[in-house]
């Protein structure tokens, strides 16, 4: 049979469906896993980050928070987490195994949304800013009505690169005794199974690619209709000059 | 010995000075082999992605297929992709390149795009005016202009590369992840604090080296203040 036959074959075994090892419910924990780690590291990045861009200093800080947090591997972050808190004590603790994950994937998320969202801050005009209070707008109706919503794509496109990074490394955490998705590949991989690597490769891979492409189109939508390019002067996703500013700075 | 192994965990230090000692040859065999695997991915990534941003800047039917691909790449987690290829390409450093050099593609396709497109048509204007043929334009006015956009790229695409190589020793290879890697299945913090600190400063070194690189190849940027 081809290889690809044994990977559908895989698919098609009832056994791979049910219960706490199967298919479902290991979606389940890597889409809770991801979600909640984004939602807490999102508490905390995105405050911090508008704060900054607000009053306007601090601001090698918040560029350079996502330079060091690229140099830091995921990788070694988990290990570290696991050890850190202990893999053979956590194993003997029910549940217990998912907090180096989770502490893990939220250190990971929050550099990202920091930068971002104090460069969204700042791509304020501050003429705008200066129109904004000239108008009569308090300091509250400044940031909530008018810094916000210009700011709105920018912190979107921080969060869409935290999760799809989180989705990622929620994989790799399968090697710090995790479940998730990862799972099948990590088990795959010391079982020489080939197919049952494969097939977790395809849904590790599907499920990051819709969180990728939900969230570019959420990014889309949460643009205030102002300030969306229009279809003859589409640019690059601001994530591009992100990166470019972020590390250029 | 089972019921002590708790304990031990509980009782290793995080930094063991004489297993460091004992073990410079492995540290250093580690640090040279992500230096290769990191070198190797950029500089095959750049051989690939200079012409696919050169034609996803020049034309707008390929345009948007080159990110589109680039970026599915650039999503799929990286113990996937590895996964992908292992079941035909085998634990070799192939299958570890070919998935590193596809981390590279979308930062460094878009960021020559990016640094093509900020080039003022003023100049282009004056170029032509001067006589510049397309081609000595490009090589001559348009790219040297895009350096700094480009070496943006690079560098993070560097940095990038850097931490994903500690994920290829899950595949045999790995470099300084080896490290991390054993220091994970034996329990033991002291490989795994080497690995990451090292890790972390080679990254800080490539990207530090690769700024001074950048300052030496457009002397013309030198006196303008970066934002």
């Amino acid at each position: 049979m081809s290889f690809i036959g044994q990977v559908a074959q895989w698919f098609q075994d009832p056994a791979h469906w049910q219960g706490d090892g199967g298919i479902p419910h290991r979606t389940l924990e890597h889409v809770a896993m991801s979600g909640v780690s984004v939602l807490v590291a999102a508490l905390i990045a995105l405050p911090i980050g508008i704060a900054i861009g607000h009053v306007g200093k601090g601001g090698n800080l918040a560029i350079n928070i996502s330079n060091i947090g690229r140099a830091i591997p995921s990788f070694a972050l988990l290990v570290l987490a696991a050890q850190f808190f202990g893999i053979a004590a956590a194993s003997q603790i029910v549940g217990f195994g998912a907090v180096p994950a989770f502490v893990a994937l939220v250190a990971l998320a929050i550099p990202p949304m920091v930068t971002n969202s104090y460069i969204g801050m700042r791509e304020v005009d501050p003429d705008v800013r200066e129109a904004a209070r000239g108008m009569g707008m308090r300091e509250r109706a400044v940031l909530l009505r008018v810094e916000l919503p210009i700011a709105v794509p920018f912190i979107m496109a921080g969060i869409r690169t935290s999760a799809v990074n989180v989705v990622a490394t929620a994989t790799l955490a399968a090697e710090v005794a995790w479940g998730g998705l990862g799972r099948f590949i990590v088990d795959g991989l010391g079982l020489q199974d080939y197919p049952q690597l494969f097939a977790g490769a395809v849904m590790v891979a599907v499920l990051a690619l819709i969180v990728e492409f939900s969230l570019a189109g959420l990014q889309r939508l949460s643009t205030p209709a102002g300030l969306r390019p229009s279809k003859s002067t589409q640019k690059e996703e601001p994530v591009a000059a992100l990166d470019t500013a972020a590390v250029a700075a | 010995m089972l019921a002590t192994g708790v304990v031990g965990a509980v009782e290793d230090p995080w930094i063991r000075w004489s297993w460091i000692s004992g073990h410079l040859d492995v540290i250093i065999a580690a640090l040279l082999q992500h230096i290769q695997l990191t070198l190797i991915a950029v500089v095959i990534g750049l051989v690939i992605a200079v012409p696919l941003g050169l034609v996803a800047w020049r034309s707008r039917l390929f345009r948007g297929p080159i990110f589109t691909l680039t970026g599915i790449l650039y999503t799929i987690p990286s113990l996937a992709l590895f996964a992908f290829l292992l079941p035909f390409t085998g634990l070799t450093v192939l299958t570890a390149e070919i998935g590193l050099v596809s981390y590279t593609l979308l930062i460094l396709v878009r960021n020559i795009v990016v640094g093509l497109n900020a080039v003022p048509d003023e100049v282009r204007e004056a170029a032509r005016g001067m006589g510049f043929r397309p081609l000595a334009e490009l090589a001559r006015v348009d790219l040297p202009l895009a350096i700094p956009a480009i070496m943006a790229g690079v560098r993070i695409a560097t940095v990038t590369t850097i931490g994903l190589v500690t994920v290829t020793a899950l595949i045999g290879e790995g470099g300084l992840g080896s490290l991390i890697y054993d220091g994970l299945l034996r329990e033991f913090h002291t490989p795994l604090v080497v690995g990451t600190v090292l890790s972390v400063a080679l990254a800080v070194v490539a990207d530090l080296s690769l700024a001074g690189l950048q300052r030496v190849v457009t002397p013309w940027a030198r006196s303008r203040a970066v934002p």
